[in-house]
């Protein structure tokens, strides 16, 4: 039912955990809901050049879900801001071999990507506007 | 019987000074059980040397095969505390379950219109319902309390003159909650309405007896209840008398309420299996009892913010339906894949909504995405619980690490204080 790689990252989830979301460099995403079973939440951490050099989950939801999560923290790393936007959920659920009742999981992951990139930029925009409180606001 | 689950499994790296079951283990007795080995052994005959017809009249190998299935009606009936002439065979619970609703409807069509359910039947009545409100009769769904059980001034409120039948399952397959049938039958005999009971759940389990408590139809299958599949049957009752329009036309068999002939090997092992059941419930269910408080106490003790959904009282010893907060039930089952349960969560299906029976409690969608169903049932014993406590309080613990939900409520933010975004 799972496919091996959904699995694998189900077992071994990688960079679960946070980061102080009021610390300068943070963007944190949180999406879904828990009425509709999965929650997640992804954060950036935005390096000197610009660059997302660090990146951790924690998620709500199937193994579907994590997996895509835990997928989407892996390839943001490294990436710019707008090479982290491109990436497009139709890729993850492609590499996790997703089946159709579970691209939802991927759009969320897609998600929550867009939503830590948009937490970074309004914090580091106007510093002093925003208490960096992204946890007390879901994304979208 | 106990012996065969005990043989020693292949590592998991779950062995903290637990002894290791044969694995996978199997928790989901409410979804079906394994045959009874004598349940097989007294079918066997019928397959082989044994074959008639039992509606062979002209000939030993048809009058063979008849006394076993005549046996075996004797059997079905005795557990209920019915006549063998009121059992007819089926192929299952749903099948029972139509032929009652959609037989007792379409008998009386002329007189009365009205059917009175409740909103946590199994599926198969409330399809049932459905296909009968497409066909004119009107149905009412009564809702349960927050225990899962039915408010009886509510039932005797919805009874009118048109009402034609009553049904309450007994025993609800996700929650394992038993309805007050004997109240339930008291009503509607004194407002002159059959009362169907859905007992797929409940024979074997809790004593039942037709006559008690005012049962007029009452569905029962047998591989619930350790015998074959494809074999249920109906109780019909023949005083007061029940008439119904068969679903299967033919041969007339079953007094012509079921066509078709007789399946003589399930037919024998469902008499069986209702034997074996009936002699053992009373010690099984201090068994299981004994099992199930072992299980609930441990994750108790070792879990915080677990919820047992369903009466605590009211409920047969082998269903535990538990809600662990912050953990997706889809997510929580692949991480205990040593374990056979079932999920309320439906986040394989094509809709998101989780179970309709935990919605009907008025348990939160999110709560109700949380929940498993554990089964204990003939072969379970106190190492396969001790093993799945482990297991279980392993990948709660390890998922909740990993839950926004989990990290929230830690740190005291109310997580319905969030505007959450539908998808």
């Amino acid at each position: 039912m799972y496919s091996e790689k959904v699995v694998d990252h189900y077992e071994n989830p990688r960079n679960v955990g946070g980061f102080k979301k009021e610390e300068a460099g943070i963007g944190t995403g949180l999406v879904g809901a828990p009425a509709c079973g999965d929650v997640m939440k992804l954060q950036i951490k935005v390096g000197a050049d610009g660059r997302i050099e660090d990146a951790r989950f924690k998620t709500f939801g199937c193994g579907s879900a994590i997996a895509s999560s835990s997928l989407a923290t892996e390839w943001v790393k490294g990436k710019t801001l707008e090479e982290a936007e491109s990436i497009k959920n139709t890729e993850i659920a492609q590499y996790l071999s997703l089946p159709p009742v579970k691209i939802h999981c991927s759009v969320l992951a897609e998600d929550a990507i867009k939503a830590a990139i948009k937490d970074y930029r309004e914090k580091s925009g106007s510093p002093a506007g925003t208490d960096g409180n992204a946890a007390g606001k879901a994304a979208e | 019987m106990a012996t065969q689950n005990t043989k020693t499994a292949s590592s998991t790296g779950l062995d903290h000074g637990v002894n290791v079951p044969k694995l996978p283990i199997y928790l989901d007795y409410q979804a079906t059980t394994p045959c009874d080995p004598r349940v097989v052994e007294a079918m066997l005959p019928f397959f082989t040397e044994h074959f008639g017809n039992p509606h062979s009249r002209n000939h030993k190998y048809g009058w063979d095969a008849e006394a076993a299935v005549e046996k075996a009606r004797a059997q079905v009936a005795h557990i209920i505390g019915a006549d063998e002439k009121e059992v007819i065979f089926t192929s299952g619970a749903t099948e029972s379950n139509n032929l009652a609703l959609k037989g007792v409807a379409h008998f009386y069509r002329d007189k009365k219109n009205h059917i009175i359910t409740t909103v946590t039947e199994h599926k198969c009545v409330l399809d049932s319902c459905r296909h009968l409100e497409l066909e004119g009769f009107e149905v009412t769904y009564l809702p349960v309390q927050q225990n899962g059980l039915i408010d009886l001034d509510v039932l005797r409120n919805a009874i009118t003159p048109k009402t034609v039948l009553v049904s309450v399952m007994a025993v609800n397959n996700e929650i394992g909650v038993i309805q007050p049938l004997a109240e339930v039958g008291k009503i509607c005999r004194e407002k002159g309405v059959f009362f169907h009971t859905d007992a797929a759940q409940a024979v074997g389990k809790i004593p039942l007896d037709v006559d008690a408590m005012n049962i007029d139809l009452l569905s029962i299958s047998g591989h619930k209840i350790y015998g074959p599949k494809g074999i249920g049957a109906l109780y019909v009752r023949r005083k007061p008398r029940v008439r119904l329009e068969a679903l299967i036309h033919g041969g007339g068999q079953e007094r012509g309420f079921r066509s078709g002939t007789l399946p003589t090997p399930l037919c024998v092992g469902l008499g069986e299996a209702c034997a074996i059941a009936e002699k053992e419930m009373g010690a099984e269910a201090e068994r299981l009892r004994r099992l199930r408080d072992r299980f609930f106490d441990q994750i108790k003790a070792r879990l915080p913010e677990v919820y047992l959904n369903g009466d605590a009282e009211h409920r047969i010893p082998g269903n535990l339906n538990l809600s662990f907060a912050h953990v997706e039930g889809e997510g929580l089952m692949m991480g205990i894949k040593d374990l056979c349960v079932s999920s309320g969560s439906a986040c394989t299906s094509a809709s998101l909504e989780p179970s309709y029976v935990l919605r009907a409690l008025g348990v939160e969608v999110e709560m109700a995405h949380t929940s498993l169903r554990i089964g204990l049932g003939r072969f379970t014993t106190e190492q396969e619980v001790d093993y799945a406590v482990e297991h279980l309080v392993e990948a709660v613990s390890r998922l909740r690490e990993m839950s926004p939900l989990w990290e929230m409520a830690q740190q005291g933010i109310d997580i319905k204080s969030i505007q959450w975004s539908e998808h």
